[in-house]
């Protein structure tokens, strides 16, 4: 059996608009970080280093939201270098908490946060890099689990296709035997309707779910209301716990509006 | 003949399990709830606990007596112990001249079930049939079988949620056991009637401070099991009703229930016989390892169905279809049984609430409009 390939694959990380917290992921996996430094030539990785490699890039991790023009632009010639692009976290997958701006005016907040608002070049919305690009491979997550970033690459060092679950964070939970804490304790949780990956890591520590994953496959968050109410939960909590990470996530961003037109008639019947 | 043990000397048959070298498993309160786990002593057990239950609802709540077992089945099954929830099967490692498998080796375990209700009893014999006895035999599954020793428990109460009595399978265990103990709780006085289910049970017993239970003994275990027959939260009509779900798959109840579930996967997860599971090979970033995992699975996600060209059950609405007419009808035509030993667990588990009992009987009854 032949031994893998000696050159090695470069991987290069690109940033937008994000807080970089994904890619720190990528320095928090410390017991595989000098594995992966082995594996792979990091060929552009700011956080982690000044050095460039030029591309074509084989791996590249593309972490945040476009929101500029020049973004737009940079992630066709990042796509253009790159063979494989993974998106990682809520900001590249889903616009991210930035895409809040999506459903305002966004001159109105710049008139508000900048004393020379004339300054701000932005786009009114902040989207995902695949509204602009063919992605390969996304993973989700505020910010991404270091595991699955690490199971990705493994698997496309060894030309495999990544095995990364879709269903809800409720087979997690499951899995770890933990007892749910929306049946049990009343706590509002989203795991129904969440994407797996993190490993059930809120409810774990008995604290509901907050959807940071974003919706997973064929989610239905209409469904889930009853549960929510049920459990304490306004209308207006509800509405709020959609709008975080991946308010712009269409399931998502519609249950927000399900819940928003159930609080609005009884502000008119109070003004 | 059943013999009496005295409610102050259920540590003497936990430490007796415990020094034929019986990892001892039971109830346990942790996190809210009721939930399987070590039992080292009579005391870790949720004395004076009960559970009140309620599609999508679950409470502990203390009461005024000291009963060892006055709740019902929690989110935990002994699925766990068995059919666990993950597990690494082999490795294979690079080697100059080729590689190397190394299987994980057989799980070994010699385990006392502390508490198996009649329900659970079931629900293992079920998983048995499919999983030791059936066409695809799992070795890994029968070596953690090997060694065990149940003591069931009788069920004081039944769960608003519960329906054993309806799927014939409790409330009162009547086979499957080395012990099975009925609590009797009177004023003054705490006992459990044992009966004895094997001969490991007799030589347990043995050594247990117990005396012969008078005639009264017996009927009022016979009663407590009565009671709880009586008092069975939910009911499911099941004559004919194999015919009547595979009859009527193009109901509308199926459309109804489907804008309520949400395809979380749940009711699967705590089902006590549901078993289906995934496969994982993953590989190490050097590229030297590979291993192989498995993990339960539910017919609830779309990667269960899919395959060439995507999911074949793409609608939540196929979905809770497949796994209530799979456990409810196709299990007999396939396994010989029901799937639904009518512990409740998927009632009270799902976030929503979906009765199994209420959807199976509205799809049992013919369209309104036809």
């Amino acid at each position: 059996m032949p031994t893998r390939k000696k050159k090695k694959p470069k991987l290069a990380v690109f940033k937008f608009a994000s807080c970089d917290g994904c890619q720190l992921s990528l320095l928090d996996c410390e017991d595989e970080l000098l594995l992966l430094a082995d594996a792979v030539r990091i060929a552009s990785f700011a956080e982690a280093s000044s050095g460039v490699l030029r591309g074509p890039y084989d791996i590249s991790l593309v972490e945040g939201s476009i929101t500029t023009l020049h973004d737009v632009e940079r992630i066709r010639e990042v796509r253009a270098q790159s063979r494989v692009l993974v998106t990682i976290g809520a900001c590249a997958t889903a616009g991210g908490v930035q895409a809040l701006r999506n459903f305002r005016d966004v001159k109105e907040f710049a008139r508000i946060v900048y004393a020379r608002p004339e300054y701000i070049d932005t786009l009114a919305t902040s989207t995902p890099i695949a509204d602009h690009v063919k992605v390969d491979y996304e993973l989700r997550g505020c910010p991404i689990d270091k595991r699955q970033l690490l199971a990705v690459l493994s698997a496309l060092l060894s030309d495999r296709k990544p095995s990364i679950a879709s269903h809800s964070v409720c087979v997690q939970c499951k899995l770890r035997g933990n007892v749910c804490v929306m049946v049990a304790h009343g706590t509002p949780c989203l795991g129904p309707v969440t994407h797996a990956g993190c490993g059930a890591l809120c409810p774990t520590y008995h604290r509901g779910c907050y959807g940071c994953f974003g919706p997973a496959e064929t989610t239905h968050t209409g469904g889930l209301e009853w549960a929510l109410v049920a459990a304490g939960a306004s209308h207006e909590d509800i509405a709020r716990t959609y709008a975080t990470f991946n308010a712009a996530a269409p399931p998502f961003r519609r249950a927000q509006e399900e819940q928003l037109v159930q609080i609005r008639p009884k502000e008119g019947g109070r003004g | 003949m059943p013999v009496v043990l005295a409610a102050a000397d259920l540590d003497a048959l936990v430490q007796a399990l415990a020094g034929r070298g019986y990892r001892v498993l039971g109830p346990v309160a942790r996190d809210g709830a009721i939930v399987i786990d070590d039992v080292r002593r009579a005391a870790d057990l949720p004395i004076g606990l009960e559970d009140v239950q309620g599609p999508g609802r679950y409470r502990l709540e203390r009461r005024e007596h000291d009963a060892f077992f006055a709740f019902t089945v929690g989110p935990h099954s002994w699925k766990q112990t068995f059919h666990v929830p993950v597990e690494r099967l082999f490795q294979i490692r690079r080697q100059q001249d080729g590689f190397s498998v190394i299987p994980d080796a057989a799980p070994r375990q010699r385990v006392a079930l502390l508490g198996a209700r009649a329900c659970e009893i079931h629900a293992i014999a079920i998983q048995d049939r499919i999983l030791i006895h059936g066409e695809h035999p799992d070795p890994r599954y029968a070596a953690r079988r090997s060694d065990v020793f149940v003591v069931a428990v009788n069920c004081r109460r039944a769960g608003n949620t519960c329906f054993c009595a309806s799927m014939g399978t409790g409330p009162r265990a009547e086979r499957g056991f080395d012990l099975a103990l009925t609590e009797l709780i009177e004023p003054g006085e705490h006992r459990f009637l044992v009966e004895i289910g094997s001969d490991d049970g007799a030589a347990v017993a043995a050594e247990l401070p117990v005396r012969p239970a008078n005639p009264e003994e017996i009927g009022a275990a016979a009663s407590v099991s009565e009671r709880t027959a009586a008092a069975m939260g939910r009911r499911l009509d099941t004559s004919g009703l194999k015919e009547r779900l595979q009859k009527n798959l193009e109901h509308p109840r199926w459309d109804d229930v489907a804008t309520r579930c949400l395809a979380c996967g749940n009711c699967t997860m705590v089902c006590p016989t549901c078993f289906c599971t995934e496969f994982e090979d993953t590989t190490d970033l050097a590229g030297e390892t590979a291993e192989r995992t498995k993990r339960w699975e539910s017919c609830f996600t779309l990667g269960f169905s899919h395959v060439h060209g995507g999911s074949v059950r793409s609608s939540i609405k196929a979905r809770y279809r497949q796994w209530l007419t799979h456990k409810l009808a196709g299990w007999h035509d396939q396994f010989g049984t029901s799937g639904c030993v009518g512990c409740g667990r998927c009632i009270t588990w799902c976030p929503v609430g979906i009765d199994i009992t209420e959807e199976a009987a509205a799809v049992g009854l013919p369209k309104k409009d036809g």
